[in-house]
């Protein structure tokens, strides 16, 4: 993909868009259209951010259409709280992406399937696949971090339970919301050499990646499940309100008829794949 | 557009500069010293650390420098207490978590609500609104503030109301007309970091801190200038000795804690640049000694397991210099802090009898559910006893300044951690303690609460999934969630206590009159005899109290006790924020052991102010 954003784009109105609640609507708007309304982070590519540039951003787009629906945004950062202040406040009605054993919402069936994945320099020839490679532990490693209460991504937990510690830089997954879609710092990082290698959740990878002027080699993570139970390929699912199962049921639908066109969103993307077993019935609380 | 390593490098070289410019104020003579302290007596009642002369009004959240929380006002009495009556009331307006102290200064009343911030001007008799200031905080702070979107208060100096706003800015406003006479940018709401605590202004500085442990922050402790709000030193808490302050005046009283650049050697690589350790709580100071002391938020955004080392100097307290900001000594209450221990409590200066001397003693009721008693001169501990059930720790060891831990709860992954006591929030958050030099007894208010942290959980944030450990709370031994504890610190032992069915999250407040009084999340704001810890007379507030109670004198020579309501903080999102009960993980596991408070109060704020008929 060519692609037409470029990580030195400046969003500096972005800066205090946290909780604002623009909305976006599509051109043609007629009377009495049923509306769309997604729950997004305007700051957040690959995924989503106010310009529609993101993956999810064209994925909701073909749900409407689908839908005969208008298209309407309410834009909140995703972070702690953003299921509570938009999804459950009832500001919007879909969220475009969440894990499918998501706690905080009704989840349709995956529609993806990405994987945490090492990220190298491809001039530096590093051969890591597994989290049981010796190399990590001697190689600077870059992850993301959340917060304390254990709450982290699932590299920082492997790696700190074999004793990976003292080489290992984190990278805030909140970092500095004044600058375009914080997260990517992580991927940067690696082409900037700061990091010999990074752990890094798929799609993040799978687009910055293409962003860098260096090119990075990107390597699944294994094992797939880090026993006894630390997954590092998640199925991702469309999140609704519980108790609105008829509009999951009919967002189903929606994705089985648009299955290649999603799957072609999502390879435009670089997003990385792992296969699902189709027709799964991944999601929670049925 | 990337940005991080240089900007790293700037913070630490302007830090540096910062600490070069002001170190020379430190030269100055004792004379000009004692002649700027005596000028201060002129526009702050004047304030002896352990029992300040007291002019009826209130004028800092802690009323005194020492953090004593003592109304010398004795016209309410356990004789008469029970005839207290409501003399007015005033909504704020405001729904969130009210943790505030009223201020009162000659016949004004100035509260400061939670987010968006709103200062009234109130008259402290008939409770007219005098003017409101409105400092329109960004709204997206509010996505940045870990529990709930709280204010603690204000800090009156020469003419000024100043305090801190939730999007990172000081303010200061006329006190007279209510205009805005400085607002200073501190912190970046981009980054994490929002300001909750109550400032206190010394010698023309005003002191105020950071929050935002939960997000990667860096904590620090900043002095701004009260006439014009630039800022004169900041102190950091993580970070190389340069940027912590630390030169050849610190004197740590341990051996753990002597040694160069601790705040980088006590971290693997490069983690205390978003180590934590914020600024969120209570500053005291000593004018005697010319010293602060302050304390220091829980080290983050790491895994315990993977931040080995004592993750310097979160969880701790410091004694600064209040000019240059030097450190002059350190001390860690839990140092490699494994459960969200924040080390932010009330610093209470007081004299007291040790072994048969006198000695200078910082009393500090800690997260981690002892008190200690500290030589506020050199940071040794000379007790340290726990106040709460502890299932964490066995005991404290003097020699060495340790807590000695209970590894088997230790939380790991792939282990399971049960009954942990205390738990996250601690023997006690926040919430101020007071203490009466009549009866010689610190008045406590806290929680009694333990945690399970379990099963991973899968979660989704800034489009990533991860997991974390699920952390229930629930109620310590005897089933009861808060507890209102008289303590002995000499005695080193609890006097009474009045069990509490919500965590006791509100301030206390002592009284010449013998009457102690303090707020519960079940809406009752009490009046207990300081011996007995008999209750003499109670009123029904409209939510749930978690703020800080004061009395002050009226220009008509009455005595008066000033509270608010309004449920909220941490352990009141649930009603505040809205929360779904059946999660019980959410306000950090918090939620599990307050399902049944919306059961007891609403939302909403207002001040109440009682006095005797």
């Amino acid at each position: 993909m060519s692609s037409p954003f470029r990580r030195t784009a400046v969003l500096s109105a972005v800066g205090l868009l946290l909780v604002s609640c623009a909305k976006r609507t599509d051109e043609d708007v007629q009377p009495n259209q049923r509306v769309l309304r997604v729950c997004s982070d305007p700051n957040n590519l690959p995924f989503s951010n106010e310009r529609g540039e993101g993956f999810e951003n064209r994925i909701a787009g073909l749900v409407a259409r689908d839908l005969g629906a208008r298209l309407e945004y309410t834009w909140f950062a995703q972070r702690r709280g953003f299921v509570r202040n938009t999804l459950r406040a009832g500001t919007c009605d879909l969220i475009m992406g969440v894990p499918s054993n998501f706690e905080l919402a009704a989840t349709t069936r995956p529609y993806y399937r990405s994987t945490y994945v090492f990220v190298s320099r491809e001039d530096r020839n590093l051969d890591v696949a597994s989290l049981d490679d010796p190399a990590l532990r001697r190689l600077q490693i870059g992850v993301h971090v959340i917060g304390d209460d254990y709450a982290n991504p699932p590299p920082l937990h492997a790696l700190g339970r074999r004793n990976i510690i003292g080489n290992v830089a984190g990278y805030s997954i909140f970092g500095d919301y004044t600058e375009p879609n914080p997260p990517a710092r992580l991927v940067e990082a690696v082409a900037d050499a700061e990091v010999d290698v990074a752990v890094v959740w798929g799609p993040f990878a799978g687009f910055f990646a293409k962003q860098q002027v260096t090119p990075l080699r990107l390597t699944p993570v294994l094992p797939e499940i880090d026993l006894p139970f630390l997954p590092f390929v998640f199925d991702i699912s469309m999140g609704v309100r519980r108790g609105e199962e008829g509009f999951r049921t009919e967002l189903e639908g929606v994705l089985d008829r648009n299955e290649a066109e999603i799957d072609k969103i999502l390879a435009r993307y670089g997003i990385p794949l792992k296969p699902m077993a189709r027709g799964t019935a991944g999601a929670k609380g049925r | 557009m990337n940005l991080r390593p240089n900007k790293v490098h700037k913070t630490v070289a302007i830090a540096a500069l910062t600490a070069c410019c002001f170190s020379f104020i430190s030269c100055r003579s004792a004379e000009q010293r004692e002649a700027k302290a005596e000028n201060n007596k002129a526009s702050v009642a004047p304030i002896n650390a352990s029992v300040p002369a007291d002019d009826g009004q209130w004028l800092m959240a802690s009323k005194d420098y020492g953090a004593n929380r003592f109304s010398s006002l004795d016209q309410i009495n356990t004789g008469n207490v029970r005839n207290l009556r409501l003399a007015w009331s005033f909504s704020t307006g405001v729904l969130r978590g009210h943790e505030a102290a009223p201020l009162v200064v000659g016949d004004t009343m100035y509260f400061v609500t939670p987010y968006p911030n709103i200062l009234y001007a109130i008259d402290v008799i008939t409770g007219d609104k005098k003017w409101e200031y409105k400092p329109k905080p960004a709204s997206a702070s509010q996505g940045v503030a870990c529990c709930d979107v709280v204010n603690r208060g204000a800090a009156y100096w020469e003419g000024k109301v100043i305090y801190n706003t939730l999007d990172s800015h000081t303010v200061a406003v006329d006190a007279k007309t209510g205009k805005e006479v400085w607002k200073s940018r501190l912190g970046d709401i981009n980054r994490g970091e929002t300001m909750t605590m109550a400032p206190i202004v010394v010698k023309g500085k005003v002191l105020v801190g950071n929050s935002g442990g939960e997000f990667g922050v860096r904590g620090w402790l900043t002095a701004v200038n009260a006439n014009d709000g630039s800022i004169a030193w900041r102190a950091y808490s993580t970070g190389p000795d340069a940027d912590v302050l630390i030169g050849p005046r610190f004197k740590p009283f341990y051996p753990q804690d002597q040694g160069k650049d601790l705040g980088v050697t006590s971290w693997p690589r490069d983690h205390w640049k978003i180590g934590g350790g914020s600024v969120w709580g209570w500053i005291s100071y000593d004018p005697e000694l010319d010293l602060i002391y302050y304390g220091t938020g829980n080290p983050g955004p790491w895994n315990p397991e993977s931040r080995p080392g004592d993750n310097k100097w979160t969880a701790g307290i410091f004694a600064r210099d209040p000019d240059t900001g030097e450190a002059i000594w350190a001390y860690q209450w839990s140092p490699h802090d494994l459960y969200d221990y924040d080390g932010v409590n009330e610093n209470v200066l007081l004299d007291l009898p040790i072994n048969g001397e006198t000695r200078k003693v910082l009393v500090r009721p800690e997260r981690n559910g002892y008190v200690y008693v500290l030589d506020r001169t050199t940071g040794e501990v000379l007790s340290a006893d726990p106040f709460v059930y502890s299932t964490v720790s066995k005991g404290f060891d003097l020699k060495t300044g340790k807590m000695i831990d209970n590894e088997s709860k230790a939380p790991g992954y792939g282990r399971i951690a049960r009954e942990i006591c205390p738990s996250a929030p601690g023997g006690k958050d926040w919430q101020p303690s007071s203490w009466s030099p009549r009866t010689r007894i610190l008045y406590i208010p806290h929680n009694n609460l333990c945690m399970d942290m379990e099963a991973l959980e899968a979660n989704y944030i800034a489009g990533t999934p991860y997991v974390g450990a699920s952390v229930k709370m629930y109620a310590g031994p005897g089933g009861h969630r808060g507890e209102f504890t008289a303590w002995d610190p000499v005695q080193r032992k609890k006097i009474w206590s009045i069990k509490e069915k919500f965590p006791a999250w509100s301030g206390a407040l002592a009284t010449a009159g013998d009457v102690v009084f303090y707020g519960t999340m079940d809406r009752n704001f009490k009046a207990v005899d300081a011996r007995s810890g008999e209750v003499l007379w109670r009123y029904r507030s409209g939510s749930g109290i978690i703020s800080q109670p004061i009395s002050y004198k009226g220009p008509d020579g009455k005595q008066y006790i000033a509270v608010a309501d309004g449920v909220g903080g941490w352990s009141g999102t649930i009603v505040a924020g809205g929360l779904d009960p059946r999660d019980e993980t959410s306000a950090l596991g918090f939620v599990g052991a307050m399902k049944d408070l919306p059961d007891y109060t609403n939302k909403g704020g207002t001040i109440y102010v009682f006095t005797l008929p």
